[in-house]
């Protein structure tokens, strides 16, 4: 987060407090044209990597199979760095730090950048979310933030897990 | 020299005044000297600095700076680099020393803006003193206060009669102890950035910053540098080692190699840590090219393969590390902090685990580094860091921070070990902070009693029940039928149910600006409301000093009360540091 750090702390407060928890009784639709609910692959935090070692990660086989492919995944959704972003992080457990806020807390290898045709405001940060859309792979910098991501989701269906 | 804001400063006169000139309105505000070092401040006789003085909230100024009544571009022989901003003028001296030992009086006269203004500190030099020891091995359990301790003492020595079974190895450690007091200059309580730059450098600083003062600058890069022990200990030929369960650019050992504002910079922190031989402990994510998954650098620099082309050998698991051989080692054994001892040795759990089944222990790393480090004949010094300790007790998870202190513990065994054959090496074991936990007695349900209830105090405590039937030092298992009850001063909205948790589990979790209990924590447990601030999602630090023990040649410099920065003087005094002698 290094050279985005002024930036964030800046959007620390707006943050969270324009996060009203909305009580979602379905799933949002996000947009048009979106692949029947039900052909997406559902792909777990566990299944994402083959090996992984100091030397790095190596992307598992389900994982790259889906590349370009719809998928669901389940996880939390980790407090934006600011509500108008087109993008949040989906991560395996709840995060207990919010690495946009403090500058001294970095994410967990196992996230996912989930971005959206336009921002969401009305999930939790603390019960699982359901997202569904194309998968991407491979490292891409966010242009606004300078965040660096692996696995991307480019999300058409959003809501609380069940 | 012009800057762009049409201000002039001319160069130092004979007399060393920096004069100023404005050029268009200047409008009349509150401004103020700022002297870095700050006052009260102490040197080591020939180690660099960078001396700035600000005039914050100045527009224009003249600056005069006296030390002892000399001009100080005549004492330290080199003129000052100019720095003019919106509101802000200044000068900087870098790399320059204090080599007279003694008292020095820093006088600084300045105009700001038409307004006079003064101020003065005063400095204190110390001299270099003859060489007692070859070695210096620091430990540094991180966050480990006075009750971690006794915490570990009790799981692994067991007490019977009211009396311990035995001392912990760093407890054996009696021949300097002290008390040290943790605060920087900014503020009461410290975290683990600014409390390693005052072991590391001798002087004290800011929240988050290691090697430097913390001046106006926004880059963290640029703010006024003192020498850390690395620096020193290189130049004067000896090796240097830093050894740590956590990222190894994390803030306690990027301490005493690195110079940031900022302990957030990792990844140029990354490439400070050629400044040490033998590099050993988790984070690789800052060595590895942004384009390789799991990289968290912005660039393409593989720090891997620049250490490997200046001799180092990388090794990425415990067998590579065994069979590392020469005289420059980076060992990195997580892409993140490396795990707990109890579930890298004990549970094994994959599901806490991953792929990350093959770690070394903080034992082996510390013999390794040991092992390495002595061949160099000009001695070495060597910094292990129990650095979990903390990071549990910030989770509220005190059996997985014990068993950390009780492998920190074993690994100062293997450096008297050492001491003992080889002689000559100071040992010095503390904590770099404190944390508010306490024992207040031992917790049961034989009774059927749940929760609060459960609590045994005074009388009913009576002893815990942890054994150690292999006598390896750790209890067999974290969760006897009778446990300590270890509660916490200071902690977020968090669900308690006494008991060991078998997966490290967040007490609060963040849900916009404010932490929330975790319910899956102890989903039989009882809710308690926070006593922090909402933004606090961990316990968090505490002020109280922390304890010293020291053994071997120098240990008598630690005694009664010090400050942190004093450690740092300990050290070069007992390895008689000189950094004017060639």
């Amino acid at each position: 987060m290094e050279p985005s750090v002024h930036f964030i702390h800046h959007l620390r407060k707006g943050a969270a407090a324009l996060l009203p928890l909305l009580p979602l009784t379905a799933l949002v639709c996000l947009a048009g044209g979106v692949p029947a609910y039900g052909a997406a692959a559902p792909l777990r935090f566990g299944e994402m990597y083959g090996t992984v070692t100091s030397r790095g990660i190596a992307l598992s086989e389900k994982l790259k199979s889906l590349e370009n492919q719809p998928v669901v995944m389940e996880g939390f959704m980790a407090p934006p760095l600011k509500p108008t972003l087109d993008f949040f992080v989906l991560t395996r457990v709840p995060m207990s730090i919010c690495p946009f806020c403090s500058s001294d807390a970095d994410w967990p290898y196992d996230i996912v950048v989930v971005y959206l045709k336009s921002p969401v405001t009305a999930l939790p940060f603390d019960r699982p979310i359901r997202v569904e859309g194309r998968l991407e792979l491979g490292t891409k910098t966010d242009e606004a933030t300078g965040f660096v991501s692996l696995v991307r989701i480019y999300a058409t269906k959003l809501g609380e897990a069940r | 020299m012009n800057f762009s804001r049409g201000v002039k400063f001319f160069s130092v006169t004979a007399a060393g005044l920096l004069a100023g000139a404005v050029i268009g309105a200047s409008a009349a505000s509150a401004s103020e000297i700022v002297v870095l070092p700050i006052d009260r401040a102490k040197f080591l006789a020939g180690a660099k600095f960078d001396m700035e003085v600000e005039l914050r909230g100045a527009k224009s100024g003249e600056i005069k700076i006296l030390i002892d009544g000399k001009d100080a571009a005549e004492v330290f022989g080199v003129s000052p680099v100019l720095k003019n901003e919106s509101s802000l003028s200044g000068v900087r001296f870098s790399d320059v020393t204090l080599t007279k030992p003694g008292e020095i009086k820093v006088e600084v006269e300045a105009v700001s803006d038409g307004t006079p203004l003064k101020k003065s500190v005063v400095y204190t030099v110390a001299a270099p003193q003859k060489q007692q020891a070859k070695n210096v091995i620091l430990f540094i359990g991180d966050g480990m206060g006075l009750p971690s301790r006794q915490i570990a003492r009790i799981l692994s020595k067991g007490i019977s009669s009211g009396k311990y079974n035995g001392l912990l190895e760093m407890e054996q450690l009696n021949e300097g102890t002290a008390l040290i007091s943790t605060s920087g200059y900014d503020s009461l309580v410290t975290d683990s950035a600014n409390a390693a730059s005052a072991y590391a450098t001798g002087h004290k600083t800011v929240v988050n910053a290691m090697g430097v003062y913390e001046n106006s600058d926004k880059d963290p890069l640029k703010h006024p540098k003192v020498q850390n022990l690395a620096e020193l200990a290189r130049a004067a030929g000896m090796s240097v080692g830093l050894v740590s369960t956590a990222n190894i650019t994390d803030a306690t050992p990027a301490a005493f190699v690195a110079h940031t504002r900022r302990r957030a910079e990792q990844n140029f922190i990354a490439g400070e840590m050629l400044k040490a031989d033998v590099i050993l402990g988790g984070g690789s994510r800052q060595f590895l090219p942004q384009s390789t998954p799991g990289s968290q650098r912005k660039d393409d620099r593989n720090l891997i393969e620049e250490f490997e082309s200046k001799g180092y050998v990388f090794a990425g698991d415990r067998a590579e590390l065994a069979a590392a051989k020469g005289d420059k080692i980076l060992g990195l054994f997580n892409l993140d902090n490396m795990n707990v001892y109890i579930d890298r040795e004990m549970l094994k759990d994959p599901a806490v685990l991953g792929d990350f089944t093959n770690q070394p222990n903080l034992m082996e790393m510390t013999k390794k580094a040991i092992d390495v480090l002595s061949a160099n004949e000009s001695g070495f010094f060597l910094m292990v860091e129990g650095a979990c300790i903390d990071k549990q007790i910030h989770a509220m998870d005190w059996e997985r921070a014990a068993y950390d202190t009780i492998e920190m513990d074993r690994a100062v065994g293997i450096a008297r070990q050492f001491a003992e054959k080889n002689g000559s090496t100071l040992i010095v074991v503390t904590a770099d902070h404190s944390h508010g936990t306490s024992i207040t007695g031992t917790y049961h349900e034989k009774d059927g009693k749940t929760g609060r209830h459960a609590v045994r105090t005074y009388a009913s405590a009576g002893y815990p029940t942890f054994s150690d039937a292999d006598k390896d030092g750790f209890p067999d298992s974290p969760a006897p039928d009778v446990t300590l009850a270890v509660q916490y001063a200071n902690h977020p909205d968090y669900y308690e149910g006494f008991k060991f948790h078998p997966r490290p589990v967040s007490p609060a979790i963040m849900s916009g600006d404010a932490a929330v209990g975790n319910a899956s924590r102890d989903p039989d447990g009882t809710f308690y409301p926070g006593n922090i601030p909402l933004g606090e999602s961990q316990e968090v630090h505490a002020a109280d000093d922390v304890p010293l023990s020291a053994g071997g040649p120098g240990a008598d410099y630690f005694k009664g009360v010090m400050e942190n920065t004093e450690v740092f003087f300990g050290i070069v005094r007992a390895l008689g540091l000189d950094p004017a002698k060639k």
